[in-house]
């Protein structure tokens, strides 16, 4: 009885994991993981792991699972993407396939005494949540804490990742006339370091000589107070409270 | 106080002199000139005494050696700080310390506004010592050390005025030039210690005949190699051509080295080394040839140049031919008897000069200088008084002395007797030219600077420039200073060339033939050993007198000519130039000598030096070890880098093989 | 059914999770891939654990699967910012940490 579920699962296991790589739609392949990890929890049942089967389904499948849900939802269907390119196409399925082949050679071929047995005496309470609830609280405690740590820092740097970056994009007018204008000089701002204030004065500069070229027609003649034009900066019609866009623009753009 | 004490003190005051100037050259910068001028002074003092001292010793006992130190002695080396006080190293000694005594007084005045006035007399002082311990070394050790020093003083004397790049390039010319020479007096000392095992030059006399024979190959080779030091000292062909460019330097240092001193460490030479040079007679003869050629070329070239210092530049050069082919032929004595009463009157020919172009403002062209006769008296005489001991007229003491040497030569028959023949050639020229000089810069209409002379002015150049390329300079340092100084109006140089002038006169007169001997009494001691002297060979008296008196034909002829040319009819230059139009471009070019030695020596190292940089520096080190060591790595760290794909697939599969290949390891090592 | 059986099992997952690695550009779906490999790996713990009646192989599995929900979590948060920028989800295209 017990060697028909094994193999119920353990087709269904395999023909899920087959689905996951071979889907082209991601929803598709996010629904065959899911039935990939019950028929896992299926085998760890028939290994007499009881709670590490209740844990996969409850929190792989019910939490991590549904997270995948969400994020394919967020992210949209993408478009049609051809798997593999080039070499690795070809490659790549005959390392998997060089990788299973060790694999198989070594857990199998390993001479290991008790593969061919089907595992230990079982003892009372092998693999119930008592048990494994001792062992992490009394051998395996250093782990646990490790653990619960290792899941805080993911919790965090998942918010910080996904975060929404808020840029002067949408805010009201008032905002947005406060956050682009000069500090005072010598307050010590970033941008100040950064040497801010010389790039205006040189988009002035050329700004004004701009307007002069234009209004005598086109005739050019250098002011000795100006600066040099800067390289590399266009010298438009842009004023200072515009660089501001147009930097942001060049971003949005890349 | 011994005489070798003494001797030793002559070496040390110039060498204290120096120092002392060169450590307060910033707390008594003006005092210089007085301390140089005092310790020369003092030193021909010591010299002198030196003199009398040995005097005081028998005559076949005036070889004294005296040793402060040991650099090495063992066997096969003895290498001592040595000096021998020998009659000839007295001597020089005495004509160094003299000459070089009138010549700082007199440089105390001309030097006076140069901004450089200390480093002047630091440099000369140690001149000085050089050129000292050239002539009092006992060995050859210390003779090439003073001969390298020599050369050094007179670099760093030449390019005095450093910022003027004509000056600069003249001091690398002859600092090259004398290089050469240095190399050939280290391979000929090279091969004579190889054989006689010994430095000290008494001790490589005794052993001489015993490891040479007469004419051997070693020994010729070796004696030609030290003339190649004496012709690159004394600016013989064909390394002579520094001597010209070398007038750059200030007037004093012309008279004091390339008339009176350094360019007569040649004739020393081979006096000293005479044991040697009869020995291998082949070498001699190269001597003698080469001074003839060069007395006879030297003086052509004299009579056409226009630069004041460079006629009196090829006149030291044709006058010192004269001292090396007498040096050469066996006339020990005579020659270095010519070598004093050179050393006067050249001496005074260029502080005359230097003199005449301070009245020009810097101007030393002859072209320009006309009719100083009224503005300039007293420099006048001097230049008439040089110039007639120069031309060897009686009773001055050139006319005593170069016929000597003739005399000499002419008495010895066979080829000797052409050379002197050739030799009087030159005594002819020697009077040509050098009253061409007289008489084309103090008669005539007097040029401007003559007439504001006499109006009590000195001409002064608006803007300071340089007289050969007539490029703008300043007055700072490394140029020449603002003023300009005469004679007529500077006590120190009327003294010092008033001496001078004196000994011109009277220097003759101790070697007058058949009245007394004092010079060659007192110097053929030294040469005792000498077949030359010991066989009698001195002309007699009366064949003697005949040749003075030829001498002295021979230049009041050439003094006539050019009397003629230039003071009576004074068109004929002119046309005599246009007629020996040909003879007269060599003659202007030198002899072509440079253009030979720029094609022959220089464009060939240049060449070489071109080569080994494309192929060695750039092609060999920087292309192939450097830069392809570089692009080695480079192109290494670029195959390497193309596994940086960016691909995160590529990164999984290149991970995955890893995996793969590590496991089938341990799976082979396992099984 | 012997020991053998599930370690065999587990290393066909193994390697079919590898395919999907290197084969697939979705960054979404080598993540899930990826979560093939790592619950190869629990399979081949918890077929120990019975093996050998110690259950400390249980114990890492749920370590496994602790580590395994944090990697996720992270990755989709990148994912998500990613897509936020507009860039395009495709890792061949992701391609600028290049030397």
């Amino acid at each position: 009885m017990s060697q028909v579920l094994f193999f119920i699962a353990a087709i269904g296991a395999l023909v899920a994991a087959g689905a996951v790589v071979l889907l082209r739609n991601a929803f598709y392949s996010v629904l065959a993981l899911v039935a990939h990890l019950v028929c896992l929890a299926v085998l760890f049942l028939l290994l007499r792991a009881e709670f590490v089967a209740a844990a996969q389904v409850v929190i792989y499948a019910g939490a991590v699972m549904v997270l995948y849900v969400f994020v394919v939802a967020y992210i949209g269907d993408t478009d049609e993407v051809t798997a593999g390119s080039g070499v690795l196409r070809i490659l790549g399925p005959l390392f998997a396939l060089a990788l299973t082949v060790e694999l198989l050679i070594a857990l199998l071929g390993s001479g290991l005494s008790g593969i061919t047995g089907k595992g230990a005496a079982y003892r009372t309470g092998f693999g119930t949540p008592a048990h494994i609830g001792r062992l992490f609280l009394v051998n395996y405690l250093f782990p646990f804490e490790v653990a619960s740590l290792l899941l805080l820092v993911a919790a965090v740097g998942a918010v910080v990742l996904a975060r929404r970056r808020r840029g002067t994009l949408d805010l009201s007018p008032e905002m947005e006339a406060f956050a682009t204008e000069l500090r005072p000089e010598f307050t010590g701002t970033t941008a100040e370091g950064v040497g801010i204030r010389r790039v205006y004065r040189q988009l002035e500069a050329a700004n004004a000589r701009v307007k002069r070229i234009s209004e005598s027609g086109g005739v050019d003649e250098p002011d000795d107070a100006e600066q040099p034009a800067p390289t590399g900066v266009t010298a438009g019609t842009a004023t200072p409270p515009d660089v501001a866009a147009d930097t942001h623009d060049a971003e949005e753009e890349r | 106080m011994s005489t070798t004490t003494w001797a030793w003190l002559v070496l040390l005051l110039p060498l204290l002199g120096s120092a002392v100037i060169a450590l307060g050259f910033k707390i008594y910068p003006r005092a210089a000139g007085a301390i140089g001028t005092g310790a020369i002074a003092l030193s021909f003092v010591c010299a002198i005494i030196t003199l009398i001292s040995l005097l005081g010793h028998p005559g076949d006992h005036r070889e004294l050696t005296s040793t402060l130190w040991n650099y090495a002695v063992s066997d096969g080396v003895d290498a001592k700080l040595q000096i021998l006080v020998d009659p000839v190293s007295v001597f020089m000694a005495l004509v160094v310390t003299g000459v070089s005594s009138t010549i700082h007084l007199y440089s105390i005045a001309y030097m006076r506004s140069d901004r450089g006035y200390a480093r002047f007399f630091a440099y000369m002082n140690f001149f000085v010592l050089s050129m000292l311990t050239l002539v009092l070394g006992g060995n050859f050790i210390i003779l090439i050390i003073g001969w390298g020093f020599v050369g050094a003083a007179s670099y760093l004397l030449i390019s005095f005025w450093y910022r003027r790049t004509t000056a600069t390039r003249a001091g690398v010319k002859a600092f090259v030039i004398n290089t050469v020479g240095d190399v050939g007096m280290i391979l000929g000392t090279i091969l004579i210690l190889r054989q006689t095992h010994t430095v000290g030059f008494l001790a490589t006399f005794q052993v001489l005949p015993h490891v040479f024979s007469h004419n051997s190959p070693d020994l010729v080779a070796a004696c030609i190699l030290l003339l190649v030091g004496a012709f690159a000292k004394s600016a013989q062909m064909p390394l002579h051509t520094w001597l010209a460019d070398a007038m750059e330097g200030p007037t004093p240092v012309s008279a004091l080295i390339h008339a009176a001193t350094m360019v007569t460490a040649g004739v020393y030479l081979i006096v000293r080394l005479h044991p040697l040079f009869e020995l291998a007679p082949a070498a001699a003869w190269v001597g003698i040839v080469v001074g003839c050629a060069t007395l006879l070329i030297a003086g052509t070239i004299a009579l056409v140049v226009t630069d004041i210092k460079r006629v009196i530049a090829y006149s030291t050069m044709s006058q010192i031919g004269y001292m090396i082919m007498g040096a050469s032929a066996g006339a020990y004595s005579a020659a270095l008897f010519h070598l004093m009463a050179h050393a006067f009157f050249k001496a005074l020919l260029f502080m005359a000069a230097g003199s005449i172009i301070g009245a020009m403002a810097g101007e030393q062209s002859l072209d320009k200088m006309h009719g100083f006769k009224r503005a300039l008296p007293f420099t006048f005489a001097c230049f008439v008084i040089g110039g007639l001991a120069l031309s060897g007229i009686v009773p001055f003491s050139g006319w005593l002395s170069k016929d000597q040497i003739l005399g000499y030569m002419l008495n010895r028959g066979g080829a000797y007797a052409v050379f002197a023949v050739l030799g009087y050639i030159g005594a002819l020229l020697t009077g040509m030219y050098t009253f061409r000089l007289i008489f084309r810069a103090f008669t005539g209409k007097p040029c401007e600077e003559a007439v504001e002379l006499e109006h009590g002015q000195i001409a002064h150049a608006e803007v300071p420039t340089n007289p050969g390329t007539g490029e703008v300079e300043d007055n700072e340092i490394g140029f020449p200073g603002p003023e300009h100084v005469i004679a007529e109006r500077e006590w120190t140089m009327k003294l010092s060339m008033g001496l001078l002038a004196f000994a011109a006169i009277v220097a003759g007169f101790l070697q007058v033939p058949g009245v007394d001997h004092e010079v060659s009494g007192f110097l053929n001691t030294s040469f005792a050993g000498s077949p030359r002297i010991a066989a009698g060979t001195e002309p007699s008296v009366g064949s003697e007198w005949i040749e003075l008196i030829i001498g002295t034909v021979v230049g009041l002829i050439g003094i006539a000519t050019v009397y003629v040319i230039y003071v009576r009819r004074r068109g004929i230059s002119a046309v005599l130039q246009r007629r020996l139009a040909a003879i007269h471009g060599l003659l202007v070019n030198k002899w072509y000598f440079d253009e030979l030695i720029s094609a022959l020596v220089v464009q060939p190292a240049l060449a070489l030096g071109r080569l080994v940089d494309v192929v060695l520096e750039r092609g060999a080190v920087q292309g192939a070890i450097t830069g392809g060591a570089n692009d080695a790595v480079r192109a290494g760290s670029a195959a390497v880098r193309r596994a940086q794909t960016g691909l995160l697939r590529n990164y999984a599969g290149l991970f995955i093989l890893g995996v793969v290949c590590v496991g089938l390891y341990f799976l082979i090592s396992a099984a | 059914m012997s020991i053998g059986w599930y370690l065999a099992v587990s290393a066909i997952i193994f390697g079919i999770g590898t395919a999907g690695v290197l084969t697939r550009r979705n960054p979404l779906v080598i993540l899930l891939c990826l979560e093939l490999m790592l619950n190869a790996g629990n399979l081949a713990l918890v077929a120990f654990s019975r093996m050998y009646g110690n259950e400390a192989g249980q114990i890492f599995a749920l370590i496994v699967m602790v580590v395994a929900a944090c990697e996720v979590t992270v990755g989709l948060g990148l994912l998500v910012a990613i897509s936020r920028r507009k860039l395009p989800i495709d890792v061949d295209k992701l391609r600028e940490l290049n030397g």
